[in-house]
């Protein structure tokens, strides 16, 4: 008995049964799951937007959510001109099966940034993005974009929400990243996400914006201070990242001329 | 080892062969996972499934795996234990199971679960081994609540995520103990406890491995 189970084609057997029983009970679990794990995924995306927005009610359950983000216009917007583009020109038919995410990996529909201006360090940009806007009474009060980056492990994907003017940023939120949790990973904490609320992304020319993750913490007498935010303590990668992921998004190559467009009224 | 009972077998590793407080296996979660009380037991019950039932499934092979690729079957066996638990939080527990992120997977290489597994359920029954999985578990479990417990009360102020010290930077009066939310701390706490232990049972005090000789020369100074 010790001894037969020791042979060159009794070891191939038992890996090779070991192999096929195993993938088959992962692939089952992978498979009967999905359903439950792409529904979570997507009431979590919804969640972002509406947290972003800062218009998660407490507490809210699935068909809350559903029903509060069904106000908002998902459009999508060619970020070279800034114009709004039909979901027909990415072959989708609802905008909010395109998936930017997946258009930068793919050669047609991304453009590479050079690397001088990569300052997010996201290596592709894809032409088409996906807005999220609100409006009431005929006026736009709410403007959710969707940003990425990379931190100090992995990329962050969040969204950056601004007030009516375009300028005011009204939260921001990342719903995946794999950043150090307890440290980076503080990108989610409630406390410190909050101090972004209120604080302007641009100066007077509107152009580049002038974000600024600070160490030590920003104060009343803090110069520029609406342009800065307390960086995270023990993560100062994350932070830069989020930084720069921010400034480049909402800068030139991002969505400043979508923005200048919104705020002029053309589009 | 057959001469153990299931009850002792269950037992033993909470306190007296603890595997963090005695064994000193499994550290790099416990200061990873931490921080909350709420990701704390999601990652201890994700531990105690994948214990108990790795055990099991190694002990009911065991007769099978030829000794030259046991590791292996060991290793197939238990990543894929994970991968299930990991989908599973994906789908049931999704906010926590973004928290966990990483850590999840990272079972795979915790010691506890393959020690026990090469240990343990190579040379007993299934029962017996699934029963030592989930004692060994459960001990690493106790360890990861006692040092979350200090985590999220002092460097947070709260308990499963509800405020009991109103932390000052809420218009409250705790000044939190920001030390406790970084990883460091749980090394502290997880000394602290062995220490605590061993003062309890002095018989977990390892003998000294030499004892140093008198200084007999005069040297430099």
């Amino acid at each position: 008995m010790a001894k037969a189970k020791e042979t060159v084609s009794r070891t191939l057997l038992v890996a090779l049964v070991l192999s096929i029983v195993f993938s088959v009970v992962v692939s089952t679990a992978a498979v009967v799951l999905r359903p439950a794990q792409i529904k979570n995924q997507n009431l979590d995306i919804k969640t972002n937007i509406l947290a972003a927005a800062g218009m998660l009610p407490n507490g809210a359950g699935a068909d809350e959510i559903e029903s509060v983000f069904s106000r908002f216009d998902v459009r999508l917007v060619d970020l070279d001109t800034g114009d709004y583009v039909e979901p027909s020109f990415v072959d989708v038919n609802d905008p909010m099966k395109y998936d930017m995410y997946k258009a930068a990996s793919d050669p047609k529909m991304s453009s590479k940034i050079p690397s001088s201006d990569d300052k997010a360090g996201i290596k592709r940009r894809p032409n088409i993005a996906k807005v999220y806007t609100l409006s009431e009474n005929g006026e736009m009060t709410r403007v959710v974009l969707p940003v990425h980056g990379y931190g100090l492990w992995s990329t962050l994907y969040g969204f950056v929400s601004l007030e009516g003017d375009l300028n005011t940023i009204e939260g921001l939120g990342f719903y995946a990243h794999a950043e150090t949790p307890g440290l980076g990973g503080e990108v989610d904490n409630p406390r410190w996400k909050s101090q972004w609320v209120g604080k302007e992304l641009y100066d007077q020319d509107k152009t580049e914006p002038q974000i600024r993750l600070v160490k030590g913490g920003v104060g009343a007498n803090t110069p520029d201070k609406q342009h800065k935010v307390d960086a995270l303590s023990g993560a100062t990668l994350t932070s830069r990242g989020v930084q720069h992921l921010v400034n480049y998004w909402l800068g030139e190559r991002g969505y400043a001329p979508f923005l200048k467009k919104l705020r002029e009224g053309e589009v | 080892m057959s001469e153990m009972s299931a009850k002792q077998v269950l037992f033993e590793p909470i306190f007296s062969n603890n595997p963090i407080g005695l064994q000193i296996l499994g550290i790099c979660s416990a200061l990873a996972v931490t921080t909350s009380m709420n990701v704390t037991i999601v990652m201890c019950l994700s531990v105690i499934a994948v214990t108990a039932f790795s055990n099991l499934a190694v002990s009911l092979v065991r007769t099978q795996i030829p000794g030259s690729i046991r590791i292996i079957v060991q290793m197939t066996i238990i990543a894929s234990l994970v991968i299930v638990v990991d989908q599973i939080l994906k789908a049931y527990a999704y906010e926590i199971s973004k928290q966990l992120s990483v850590f999840v997977g990272l079972i795979i290489t915790n010691c506890i679960v393959m020690g026990r597994a090469e240990g343990f359920a190579m040379k007993n029954g299934p029962w017996l081994s699934f029963v030592d999985g989930v004692g060994n578990g459960v001990g690493y479990s106790v360890m990861l609540l006692f040092v979350a417990f200090f985590r999220e009360l002092l460097g947070a102020g709260s308990l499963f995520g509800v405020t009991l010290l109103s932390p000052v930077n809420e218009g409250g009066w705790y000044i939190t103990n920001g030390l406790l939310l970084l990883p460091p701390s749980a090394f502290f706490i997880i000394g602290l406890a062995i220490w605590g232990l061993r003062t309890w049972m002095p018989e977990q005090v390892e003998e000294e491995d030499y004892k140093m000789s008198r200084h007999t020369h005069k040297e430099a100074f």
